[in-house]
């Protein structure tokens, strides 16, 4: 299993390349260092709620209302802001609201076993809802917006910004926890095989809530940078950006069925997505192109993915089993 | 999600069916619906005007529509996320055929032919291939407005000739729209597919155990498939009666429709997760629904408000039966 994972990064890895590579061949300008770096900061909102939404997907579940808790704490920090409240704790705020949202996701998938799509769809719709109740479907622009504000995720730091490093050590804290601790374990053992989990001792809903809780307040951090960045909040911010996320994460190969799947994968499940949309103006083709490539690509994704993800266990009936 | 067996009593004796029919949750739902039927009625002097109330019923005529084919899919124990994007891909389809001079019969042809052949991908990547129906459809929902998206960009088609008006505006009788005849006639077809045909017998078998099912002799994936078809012909249907009445296609047609669709098939008591429910069930819940919003605009309130109310009622019509279950205990 564990070779099989690494030929499927190293298949995405190879896929990226190639990508970089055809680019290359026309516009070199594109995979310069500092182009390079620049995508790689632009992918960073993506990068960051892929390793929520992964944490998510291994336990089975699907976390819709990323986008939505984003826009909310995103508005909820501008508003912040606005009120004169010191950055760190916008900072601290924005993180503990979007955990707080990510628990009400939490608590209705453990407490009330309600299907995590159900309870997601429903809450994508409220927690945008509030933010029209919040604001009265009014912007906050830039000049409203204080200087450190909007700073703080553009500051270069060793050559990167902020909002990259921010990026890149959440990576480094995922890829730990999912390595080395013992939740990590259990999320990809509930996801595995929840009963088996169960007999481990492990509390199959009280994992999948600390998995929407982790994805909430990345959400949520994710929200004040998304904000700072582009300089405005409104209702509709990063909308249908759940959808790229959810990609990023299953061209990445975690398996929606749950219980598969690695922080390099999403990692670069993001970058791919974050190189196409980026280059397709550089190539000269249409953003609208954009919605339906990353269809495509999720599409090509699971087929391939599907492959070598049989039913665990021994299989008697081969072909009464094949799709139970 | 993991459910562990309970012992259930079982009674002596059968409720009887009057009692039964009384407990049932499409019961609870219809005296729902004429609260606030009659709320609306003394809110509002406009509100029993007939012509009022069938303007009303475009609100929910539509997502019925599909709602209906929607119902049998997740009884299947399948879903379908891409409906609101096969609408905007059948109804830019028509557009398109408009432009280049097609007659209204082929328009309707178009939509309802792109709808099916939507459908049938999907069909095929869940049916065929054995794919989760959940990332399909995620994935088919970007897809297909994904390629709205690339025909229109920012722009729209416009200028439907008058004749295609008659779908989405037309009235068949008095009062009654060619969606409201529509929408009835729909009912019935699919309450009788559903609930008196082998094939509606083999939608609840293969939802409560597929393997059961298969064992049984049903061409399991066939009747998924199939399903996919209905839901996508359906949602082509939509998009007639959508583009029609608005006159107009955008590439952000419908969207947000799968949200209200689903919480329609899900508050008329259609188990979220496969073997049980009722049209009846979803033609009660399309009009608790139609008179919620009709009742919210005639109060001013706005849209967003509005789905805010249908995100809510989505998890508290699954929450609140478990609240009542976990509090009797």
């Amino acid at each position: 299993m564990n070779a099989l994972l690494k030929s499927r990064e190293a298949i995405l890895a190879l896929a990226i390349l190639i990508l970089l590579a055809v680019i290359a061949s026309r516009f070199p300008g594109f995979v310069r260092p500092g182009n390079l770096a620049n995508v790689l900061t632009d992918t960073a909102p993506l990068i960051i709620l892929a390793l929520g939404q992964m944490a998510v997907i291994v336990t089975k579940c699907i976390d819709l209302s990323v986008a939505a808790n984003l826009a909310l704490c995103g508005m909820i920090s501008a508003m912040l802001n606005g009120a004169g409240v010191p950055l760190p704790l916008i900072l601290l705020a924005v993180i503990a609201l979007g955990a707080a949202l990510g628990a009400v996701n939490g608590l209705l998938v453990w407490k009330l076993s309600i299907p995590s799509i159900v309870v997601t769809l429903g809450t994508m719709t409220i927690y945008r809802g509030i933010i029209f109740l919040l604001t009265d479907g009014k912007w906050i622009n830039a000049h409203q917006m204080s200087e450190g504000f909007k700073a703080f995720p553009r500051a270069v730091f060793l050559g990167l910004p902020v909002m990259t490093w921010i990026a890149l050590a959440i990576v480094a804290a995922f890829a730990l926890i999912v390595s080395r601790t013992p939740l990590g374990r259990a999320l990809f053992a509930v996801g595995g095989n929840p009963h088996a989990a169960v007999y481990a001792g492990i509390s199959v809903g009280g994992t999948q809530a600390a998995a929407f809780v982790i994805s909430g307040a990345l959400a949520g951090l994710t929200g004040y940078l998304w904000v700072a960045r582009y300089a405005v909040a409104y209702v509709d911010i990063a909308g249908g950006f759940e959808l790229d996320v959810v990609a990023a994460c299953v061209i990445g190969g975690v398996a929606i069925a749950g219980g598969a799947g690695s922080v390099a994968g999403a990692v670069m499940g993001a970058l791919f997505l974050g190189i196409v949309k980026n280059a397709l103006p550089v190539i000269g083709i249409s953003p609208f192109w954009q919605m339906a490539i990353s269809g495509s690509a999720i599409l090509i994704a699971i087929a391939f993915n599907a492959r070598g993800q049989g039913p665990a266990g021994r299989i008697i009936l081969t072909k009464a089993e094949h799709r139970a | 999600m993991t459910t562990s067996p309970t012992l259930r009593q079982i009674p002596d004796r059968l409720q009887s069916p009057l009692a039964r029919a009384l407990k049932s949750w499409e019961a609870l739902l219809l005296a729902v619906a004429v609260a606030i039927f009659v709320a609306n009625a003394l809110a509002s002097p406009w509100f029993l005007d007939p012509w009022n109330l069938s303007d009303a019923s475009f609100n929910f005529t539509e997502k019925a529509l599909i709602a209906f084919a929607m119902a049998m899919l997740i009884i299947a124990g399948e879903i379908d996320l891409s409906v609101a994007s096969i609408i905007a891909l059948a109804s830019t389809v028509m557009g398109a055929a408009m432009v280049a001079g097609a007659p209204v019969w082929l328009l309707v042809v178009l939509g309802l032919g792109t709808g099916l052949a939507c459908g049938a991908v999907n069909g095929v990547l869940v049916a065929g291939f054995g794919l989760p129906s959940i990332v399909v459809t995620i994935g088919t929902m970007s897809l297909f407005r994904g390629i709205a998206y690339i025909v229109l960009g920012d722009g729209a088609y416009t200028g439907y000739p008058s004749g295609f008006g008659w779908f989405g505006q037309g009235y068949v009788w008095w009062v009654f729209s060619v969606e409201l005849v529509l929408f009835a006639v729909m009912a019935v077809v699919f309450g009788v597919l559903l609930h008196r045909t082998s094939f509606g017998r083999m939608v609840f078998a293969i939802g409560n155990n597929a393997t059961a099912a298969r064992f049984s002799g049903i061409r399991v994936d066939r009747v998924r498939f199939i399903l996919f078809l209905l839901t996508g012909v359906m949602s082509g249907l939509a998009a007639v009666c959508l583009t029609s009445r608005l006159g107009s296609t955008r590439p952000s047609i419908a969207t947000g429709f799968e949200l209200e669709v689903v919480t329609m098939v899900v508050l008329g008591g259609i188990n979220i997760l496969g073997g049980s429910g009722s049209i009846p069930g979803v033609v009660i819940a399309a009009l608790v629904m139609g008179l919620v919003t009709f009742g919210l605009g005639l109060l001013n309130v706005p849209g967003i408000v509005m789905s805010i109310i249908v995100g809510a009622l989505l998890i508290g019509v699954i929450a609140l039966p478990r609240l009542w279950a976990m509090w009797r205990r």
